[in-house]
């Protein structure tokens, strides 16, 4: 039920929010709900494992394998969790291609919504109430924030992440590329260009 | 009529400012914050509608001061609470007493299996989908929780009432608006939805310019 307390339990707790979550941490493992070492776990999971690799890995194998491309938007769920980037925040994924005439980019006005097992946990930008806000309604003002400026016959879609669905934007494959191996284009796949707030980085850009 | 999560299409937040050299997690506590929400959630006691709704419900002024971590780890506090599972006196300081769910804490050697396994939201439903690739809808005109006032929704203000057309059927998922307030799951059919940016603003970027939401069957109305 829609409880409006106005003294919310949250508010015994000290207010440094690190204390804060310290303090909780503390009271979970002294009444047995939270184990220290699962949440070291957790914490290394997505510190050190789970990470916008995963994404690239798939938008090189959908760069240089037409097959995989097609059944990858046909299907993004199975396709990617075949690769092993199946899990929490991941559920039910879609790949959506930028084109010559299309650009996509990814937000969650509502909360932070952001496909996990394919990027890890979103960086502070996308949770921003800035990046919430303006998506949207100026997605080409914000693209300017990141210093991408897209051609007039070039039109952006923005998918609000509104639902367990997340997406992942296939950025289009710098020319010049032809012939390199997965590593390579690899290190082209920023994680901004799986959102849409970038685009995949040029040879000239990785070669230095 | 909404929640100051409610924030898209907002004026005046200024630009949106990245960091080139942002950690996964900036702080200790960030880290600790995630884990212990993690944790907590896979304890059984709520689903993830009933966690997103518990931040929802924070007053917008601390929505608005709070970072993110610290929302979650508020809202956390809050939920603890309301579902009995931590007092107000253990919030407080005081001595804590062993807890009946102790058998369900999530351990170390189980992280993996449980992140990986994940909670799939689509269901089999009864609600037969009437709406199909593109077909013309509209959004309801009120972005409100039908069942509860002031409830949970994922109808966000700035597409209530809104002209689009259906992309893609996702099939039937769990609805938010019924399951974050115990009223069971109440499957239905999901459809992302794309809407002409002027369809939404007054002042579009772009005449092209589209937005896509996922919007479930019951927020939508057949167009003539």
């Amino acid at each position: 039920m829609p409880h409006d307390h106005h003294d919310h339990p949250h508010s015994l707790l000290p207010s440094d929010p690190a204390l804060r979550v310290k303090a909780l941490e503390t009271l979970l493992t002294r009444k047995g709900l939270v184990h220290p070492e699962a949440l070291d776990a957790i914490i290394d999971t997505y510190e050190n494992k789970i990470g916008p690799r995963n994404g690239a890995h798939v938008v090189v194998k959908a760069w240089t394998d037409p097959e995989f491309k097609a059944a990858l938007l046909a299907d993004a769920t199975a396709v990617v969790s075949e690769l092993g980037y199946y899990g929490r925040q991941g559920e039910h994924m879609v790949a959506v291609e930028n084109t010559d005439t299309q650009h996509n980019m990814v937000v969650c006005t509502l909360c932070s919504c952001y496909p996990w097992p394919l990027l890890g946990v979103p960086p502070a930008w996308y949770k921003s109430d800035a990046y919430r806000a303006r998506a949207v309604r100026e997605p080409r003002k914000v693209l300017s924030d990141f210093g991408v400026s897209l051609p007039d016959d070039v039109a952006v879609r923005v998918w609000d992440s509104t639902a367990e669905v997340r997406y992942l934007v296939i950025p289009q494959r710098p020319a010049g590329t032809e012939g390199w191996n997965e590593d390579a284009l690899m290190a082209l796949v920023t994680r901004n260009s799986m959102i849409g707030t970038g685009l995949a980085l040029l040879p000239e850009q990785v070669s230095e | 009529m909404t929640r100051p999560h409610d924030m898209g299409g907002r004026f005046g937040d200024g630009p949106v400012l990245q960091d080139p050299n942002e950690q996964v997690f900036s702080q200790e506590w960030h880290a600790r914050a995630l884990a212990v929400t993690l944790a907590a959630g896979s304890l059984g006691q709520w689903n993830i509608d009933v966690s997103r709704h518990a931040r929802e419900l924070l007053s917008p002024k601390d929505y608005a001061r709070f970072s993110y971590y610290e929302k979650w780890v508020s809202a956390l506090a809050d939920l603890l609470v309301e579902k009995g599972i931590v007092t107000r006196d253990e919030l407080a300081g005081a001595e804590p007493t062993p807890s009946p769910l102790a058998d369900r804490a999530l351990q170390a050697d189980r992280v993996a299996t449980v992140l990986a396994a994940g909670g799939p939201a689509d269901r089999p439903s009864d609600v037969a989908a009437v709406f199909r690739n593109g077909d013309a809808v509209k959004t309801r005109r009120m972005p409100s929780n039908r069942l509860i006032d002031g409830g949970h929704t994922r109808l966000p203000k700035y597409a209530a009432g809104a002209r689009g057309r259906v992309v893609r059927c996702h099939g039937a998922h769990v609805l938010p608006d019924s399951s974050a307030h115990g009223f069971g799951e109440a499957p239905e059919p999901l459809y992302a939805v794309a809407f002409p940016a002027s369809a939404l603003w007054a002042h579009p970027e772009h005449p092209r310019d589209e937005v896509v939401l996922d919007l479930w069957q019951s927020y939508l109305e057949p167009v003539e």
